[in-house]
């Protein structure tokens, strides 16, 4: 029996390098993982019943000596969200059912060519719009931690499969909170980075101005590993932006963090607040200089936030008509096959978001919402770069509280869902790096959760967040 | 309060047809959201100019091996809902 409990990319390749166990016994001991755990949890919409061949593969390349590639038969989960060749791809939605992806996005064939095994689809909220994945065409994922509650969203089933052992990484999307928030539900890790450094070419857009992607691991080194191997320019994407330089850190003595005096606190939970307090203790300790700075402007990200992506959202999925691919209901006539198709292809939110969208750019609206919202954000992304002239890092919390339970949120307001954002919206605003690692429980209906703690970097200074994370968690001593 | 009309015409411009009933529901929903969005309102924008989009930057890539015709054709061709000879069949939008 291969012990999965805490699996990470550097042991799961240590072992095989020892020869403990091959790529095809970890992967199957994933796949019979997630075959025992699936039903409840819902994690996965596709399993990948052939990962053991590829696995194979890995391990004959071993046997005879080829070079391999870092990630050389780490089984690795994928969010449905992006396109995996001869793969049922579908976001999570009805409209997609049946789209068997043509080509590997690029963040999937980076992670192929550092020879990964892909495991299956993960499920997620439809076209990743939530903050629990329970708005899914397929049931809602539940949290391994506790399966009453949601594994939050929209990255859920990429975070259930790595808080349940059931792939060792996973990848994710991040439009708003979608790797972070998940992460911090369930207890892993979750990074986001710069705007633009790994390519989205093949992830199903939901707000392109928004959409990053990212690796959700069991350690920050994990996370690093991943990034590595899926960061860099791609011809296919032009707002992927070359690899910088590397920029050598600074001592940890010199290292300044900044504590935020200024974040909004209505509906977030007094134990959030008292554990980023208890954090920024930790990382005095660990011997970084905190410094508190303010955010004036970060109270409006979820107004800016709730009105740029419903805009980008009602152009991006013009494309679902029902015409070359998914889910086609006939009408009378061309417009009434889009209509129907659409208005039967698309969940609740997706069309709820199509309507706000349209709503925010038409005309007599446009320069209120849409103009002002775009105003807003650049003084979001303002704050961030002045208070990055002065310190090296922001922390803040990642949500504004535990997960919660499975319906409790949905059957009332969108807004209650959409206040989940609160914390991560910001740097998909501003395009900063920020990565979410586990800060603490809290013990809920005798049920310990997970908080997490999020740390912000300049932009293309990953190396900072990485570090900062890699220590406030103690992973430098292994 | 956005209209059941209003709500009808925004459906119809984003092609979902959607019944009475849901729109309804949506109205509710839609007014509360846009009241709280407009909070934007109260940020003072004042120096940023007035169309302001994030960071932009050309980005060129030299134009090269294309692939061999119709490799991916097949592939494609199954995704179709509708498809008729190797081509995508969709309904006449011309009355005579």
């Amino acid at each position: 029996m291969i012990d999965l409990k805490h699996m990470t990319i550097t042991k799961a390749r240590a072992d095989m390098e020892k020869g403990e166990y091959s790529a095809e016994e970890l992967t199957h001991a994933y796949l019979e993982n997630i075959k025992t755990k699936n039903k409840e949890l819902n994690a996965f919409l596709t399993i990948f019943e052939d990962a053991a061949d590829e696995a194979r593969k890995v391990d004959d390349k071993r046997k005879s000596g080829e070079k391999l590639g870092v990630l050389a038969g780490i089984p690795i989960a994928i969010k449905d969200a992006f396109c995996v060749k001869g793969r049922e791809t579908r976001a999570a939605s009805k409209i997609l059912q049946g789209h068997i992806a043509t080509y590997d996005a690029t963040a999937v064939a980076k992670l192929r060519e550092a020879d990964a095994v892909l495991l299956g689809m993960t499920n997620m909220d439809e076209f990743a719009m939530g903050s629990s994945s329970e708005n899914s065409a397929y049931g809602p994922v539940r949290n391994p931690l506790d399966p009453t509650r949601v594994p939050g969203g929209s990255s859920g089933g990429s975070a259930a499969a790595v808080a349940g052992q059931m792939a060792v990484a996973s990848i994710g999307s991040d439009t708003g909170c979608s790797v972070r928030l998940p992460a911090s539900f369930c207890g892993v890790i979750g990074f986001k980075p710069t705007y633009g450094a790994i390519s989205r070419y093949g992830l199903i857009a939901m707000a392109s101005s928004l959409d990053h992607v990212g690796p959700m691991t069991n350690s920050v080194l994990d996370a690093e590993i991943m990034f590595d191997v899926m960061k860099g320019p791609d011809g296919k994407d032009a707002t992927a932006i070359p690899v910088s330089k590397a920029q050598a850190l600074k001592p940890v003595a010199k290292m300044v963090i900044g504590l935020p005096t200024d974040l909004p606190t209505e509906g977030v939970d007094p134990r959030v607040l008292e554990n980023l307090k208890e954090s920024a203790k930790r990382l005095a300790t660990l011997g970084y200089q905190i410094e508190e700075i303010k955010l004036p402007n970060v109270r409006y990200a979820i107004p800016t936030y709730y009105i740029i992506v419903p805009a980008e959202v009602s152009a991006n999925l013009a494309r679902f008509d029902g015409v070359r691919y998914g889910l086609h209901v006939d009408g009378e006539n061309l417009l009434a096959d889009y209509a129907l198709t659409r208005g039967r292809g698309f969940g609740k939110e997706v069309r709820r978001r199509i309507l706000l969208g349209t709503y925010v750019l038409s005309a007599g609206y446009y320069d209120a919402y849409y103009y002002q919202a775009t105003r807003v954000r650049e003084l979001i992304t303002r704050d961030f770069n002045q208070v990055f002239s002065k310190v090296d890092a922001i922390i803040m919390p990642t949500t504004p509280g535990p997960a919660f339970e499975i319906g409790t949120k949905s059957i009332r307001s969108p807004l209650e869902m959409y206040a989940e954002d609160l914390f991560t919206a910001p740097t998909n605003l501003s395009g900063h790096p920020a990565i979410s690692v586990p800060s603490g429980m809290v013990r809920e209906d005798n049920v310990d959760l997970p908080l997490g703690l999020q740390i912000i970097a300049p932009k293309q200074r990953e190396n900072i967040v990485f570090a900062i994370g890699k220590k406030f968690l103690g992973e430098n001593k292994t | 309060m956005l209209s059941i009309e209003e709500l009808r015409k925004l459906a119809g411009l984003a092609r979902i047809e959607m019944p009475d009933n849901e729109l309804e529901e949506l109205r509710g929903q839609l007014d509360e959201i846009l009241g709280y969005v407009g909070e934007v309102s109260k940020a003072d924008v004042s120096s940023v100019p007035e169309v302001s989009v994030p960071d932009l930057r050309n980005v060129f890539r030299e134009d090269y091996g294309p692939h061999e015709n119709g490799k991916y054709s097949e592939a494609i061709i199954k995704n179709f809902p509708s498809s008729s000879n190797g081509s995508l069949k969709v309904k006449k939008i011309l009355e005579k």
